[in-house]
C-alpha cells in the first residue's frame, strides 16, 4: 500500500537542542497508531510535523507528494485533522459551534450548506455529544470538552486524525469508548495516529505501538512485540511486571 | 438541525438592531436644546431647518456612524487578541489614533479637504500602535489579557505624554484646539466630510461581516484557525488594516471616544452568542444607537451647555469594564 505519510531522516532543532532526530516512518490508511515515551521524548514534536504546523530542520515530512508544511492549509486541513486540548474559553461558543467550525475548509460561502448540518450531527453522535449540543463550551467539563474538540475535528471528515492525548481527562468508561471509536475509525479507513501514556489501552486497541526516546524511535511495530519489559524499564525508567489478559493481550502493571 | 432556528432569530436579532439605530438617529435628530418640528423644518420654515440640515442631521449621522465603527473595532479588536477586554481604548490604539490627529492639528493639515492630513495621520497613528501591541503581547502565538491590557496602559501613557508635550510647544491657539478635539465630541461635521467618512467605513465594514465565520476560528486559537485551513497570517493582516481604519477614521473627526466598543459587543454577546456572522452587523447597528442616545443625552443633560459625549461614554463604561473584570459571566480569566 502506498503510504499516506512519510518521514525519511526528519529532524528537528531548536539551537543546540535536538528535539527529533532523524525519524523515518511510514504511515498507512487504515491503521491505527500509537505513539508512547516519556515526557521530553519529542512525540508532540513528531505530530506537529504530521501536522504541518512546523517544517523539520532536516529531512522531509511528506503527505502525499508534498511536504506537509508547504500545502495549501485548506486542502491539508480537507485531509488531515488534529486534535489537541485548546482552551476555547474567552467566548460563549456552543458545543456545536465549536464542531462546526470544523466544516471551515469545505466551506461555501459565509452560511452552512446541508451538507455541513449533516457532518456535524454524525461527528456529535458518534462521540455522544448530542444531548451537549447547546451548551455553552466553555462550561463543560474537561472530559466533555475533549469529546467535543475530538466531533469537531470528525466533522472535518478527514482522512488522517491526529491526536494528542486525547484520553487526558476522560473517565475509565470514556477512555474505553473513545479507544472503540478511534478503532472504528481506523478500520473504516482512517489512519489515526494519537499520542498517548496509557501503553495498557493502547495495546489493547492500537493496531500499531511507535515508542520514542529522546528524540529517536525505539521500537514500531505491533504492541506484543513492543512492550517488552527491558525496553519498558529502560525508556520510562520504573519496573514493571508483563501480564497479559485473558484473552492474551500484554497488561503491565508500573512501579514497584 | 437547529439552523432555521437560528437563522430566523438571527434575522430577527439584525431587524431589532436595524429599527433601534433608526429610532436612536430619529431621536438624535429631534431632541435637543431647541425642539425640533420635523413638520416645520420639511416645510423649509427658519430655523428649524437649518438647525435640522446644518446641525441635528450630519451631528446624528457622525454619531451613527463613529458608534457603529468603534464598536465593530471593539468586536474585530476582541477575536484577533482572543480577549473579551481588548478595545481600540484598551489596546491604546485609539489613543495611537490621538496622536497622529493631534500631530496633524500641531502641523496645521486639520483645514480644507475632507479626507483630511488628520484622518490619514489617525489611521498611520492607530496602525502603528496595534503592530506595536500585537509585537508586545504576543509570546510565541499566544496574547496574555495581562500583557495585552499593560501594553495598553504603556502605550496610553505615552501618547497622553507626547501629546501634551505637543500641545504645550504648539501655543496657545492650537493647544486650546488639541484639548477641544481631546475630550471627544461630536461637532457637526461638512457633508462632504461624511461622504468621505462613508465611503471609507462601508468597505470596510462589508470586509469585517464578509469574514464571520473566520473571525470566529481565529478567535479560538492560532493553531486552531490554521489547522482547519485559515491562513492566521492573512487574516491577522485584514485585521488590523480594518480595525485601523475604523478607529482612525473615526477618532479623526470626533476625538477620542471611550468604551463604546466595550460595552456593546458585550452586552450582544449575552444575548446572541459569539457567532460574529451575527455579532458583527449587529453590534455595528446597536453601536450607532447607542453612541447617538448618547450623544442625546450629552447635549441635554446641563441644556444649554453641551457635555462632550466621550465624557458621557467613559462615565458609562468605566463601571462596566470594573464589572466585566469581576463578573463570572464576563468569561475574563487574567
Amino acid at each position: 500500500m502506498i503510504p499516506l505519510f512519510q518521514l525519511v531522516n526528519a529532524g528537528v532543532r531548536y539551537g543546540d537542542a535536538e528535539i527529533l532526530r532523524s525519524v523515518s516512518l511510514a504511515f498507512s490508511a487504515g491503521e491505527f497508531v500509537a505513539i508512547a515515551g516519556p515526557n521530553g521524548a519529542g512525540k508532540s514534536t513528531l505530530l506537529s510535523l504530521l501536522a504541518g504546523l512546523k517544517a523539520p530542520s532536516s529531512g522531509v515530512c511528506r503527505l502525499g507528494e508534498r511536504d506537509a508544511h508547504a500545502w495549501n492549509r485548506r486542502d491539508f486541513a480537507r485531509r488531515v485533522a488534529v486534535v489537541e486540548a485548546t482552551d476555547v474559553t474567552s467566548f460563549p461558543f456552543t458545543a456545536s459551534e465549536v464542531v462546526y467550525m470544523g466544516r471551515m475548509p469545505h466551506q461555501k460561502g459565509m452560511y452552512e450548506t446541508p451538507e455541513d448540518d449533516e457532518a456535524v450531527a454524525h461527528a456529535l453522535q458518534r462521540t455522544g455529544m448530542m444531548p451537549f449540543r447547546d451548551r455553552e463550551f466553555r462550561t463543560l467539563s474537561s472530559g466533555e470538552k475533549q469529546r467535543v474538540l475530538l466531533a469537531s475535528a470528525l466533522a472535518q471528515s478527514p482522512e488522517v486524525l491526529l491526536l494528542d492525548e486525547p484520553a487526558a481527562h476522560l473517565d475509565l468508561r470514556h477512555q474505553v469508548e473513545l479507544h472503540q471509536l478511534l478503532r472504528e475509525l481506523s478500520q473504516g479507513g482512517l489512519l489515526v495516529v494519537a499520542i498517548t501514556h496509557d501503553l495498557n489501552l493502547a495495546a489493547a486497541y492500537a493496531s500499531r505501538l511507535i515508542l520514542m526516546h529522546k528524540g529517536r524511535i525505539r521500537a514500531d511495530g505491533p504492541a506484543a512485540e513492543v512492550l517488552r519489559t527491558s525496553l519498558i524499564e529502560e525508556v520510562f525508567e520504573v519496573h514493571v511486571a508483563m501480564h497479559h489478559t485473558p484473552s492474551g493481550q500484554p497488561w503491565m502493571l508500573y512501579g514497584e | 438541525m437547529a439552523n432555521s432556528r437560528r437563522n430566523a432569530g438571527w434575522i430577527a436579532a439584525i431587524m431589532f438592531s436595524a429599527v433601534a439605530a433608526i429610532l436612536a438617529g430619529l431621536t438624535a435628530v429631534l431632541v435637543g436644546s431647541h425642539n425640533l418640528s420635523l413638520d416645520r423644518a420639511i416645510k423649509g420654515l427658519a430655523p428649524d431647518r437649518d438647525i435640522l440640515i446644518q446641525l441635528r442631521l450630519p451631528r446624528a449621522l457622525l454619531a451613527l456612524w463613529a458608534g457603529g465603527a468603534l464598536s465593530l473595532a471593539g468586536v474585530l479588536f476582541q477575536a484577533l487578541m482572543r480577549n473579551p477586554l481588548a478595545t481600540p481604548d484598551t489596546l491604546g490604539v485609539s489613543s495611537g489614533a490621538a496622536l497622529g490627529a493631534v500631530v496633524a492639528i500641531a502641523l496645521g493639515w486639520s483645514s480644507g479637504s475632507a479626507i483630511s492630513g488628520v484622518s490619514i495621520a489617525a489611521c498611520a497613528g492607530a496602525a502603528i500602535v496595534l503592530v506595536l501591541v500585537v509585537v508586545i503581547a504576543s509570546n510565541r502565538g499566544s496574547i496574555s489579557s495581562v500583557g495585552l491590557l499593560l501594553s495598553g496602559v504603556t502605550i496610553n501613557i505615552m501618547c497622553g505624554a507626547t501629546i501634551v508635550f505637543i500641545a504645550s510647544m504648539v501655543g496657545f491657539l492650537k493647544s486650546f484646539a488639541v484639548a477641544h478635539w481631546l475630550m471627544g465630541g461630536l461637532d457637526a461635521p461638512e457633508y462632504s466630510t461624511l461622504a468621505w467618512l462613508t465611503a471609507v467605513l462601508i468597505p470596510v465594514c462589508l470586509v469585517v461581516f464578509w469574514h464571520g465565520r473566520e473571525w470566529n476560528l481565529l478567535a479560538v486559537g492560532d493553531t486552531w484557525a490554521t489547522t482547519r485551513g485559515l491562513s492566521t497570517s492573512r487574516l491577522l493582516l485584514i485585521g488590523c488594516v480594518a480595525g485601523s481604519l475604523l478607529t482612525g477614521a473615526v477618532t479623526a473627526l470626533t476625538g477620542p471616544i471611550a468604551f463604546v466598543g466595550l460595552i456593546v459587543p458585550h452586552a450582544l454577546r449575552m444575548w446572541l452568542g459569539a457567532d460574529h456572522r451575527i455579532l458583527a452587523p449587529c453590534a455595528f447597528l446597536l453601536g450607532a444607537a447607542f453612541l447617538a442616545l448618547c450623544d442625546v443625552f450629552s447635549r441635554t443633560i446641563l441644556a444649554p451647555v453641551e457635555v462632550p459625549v466621550g465624557v458621557i461614554t467613559a462615565l458609562l463604561g468605566g463601571p462596566f469594564f470594573i464589572w466585566m473584570l469581576k463578573s463570572k459571566r464576563g468569561g475574563v480569566t487574567l
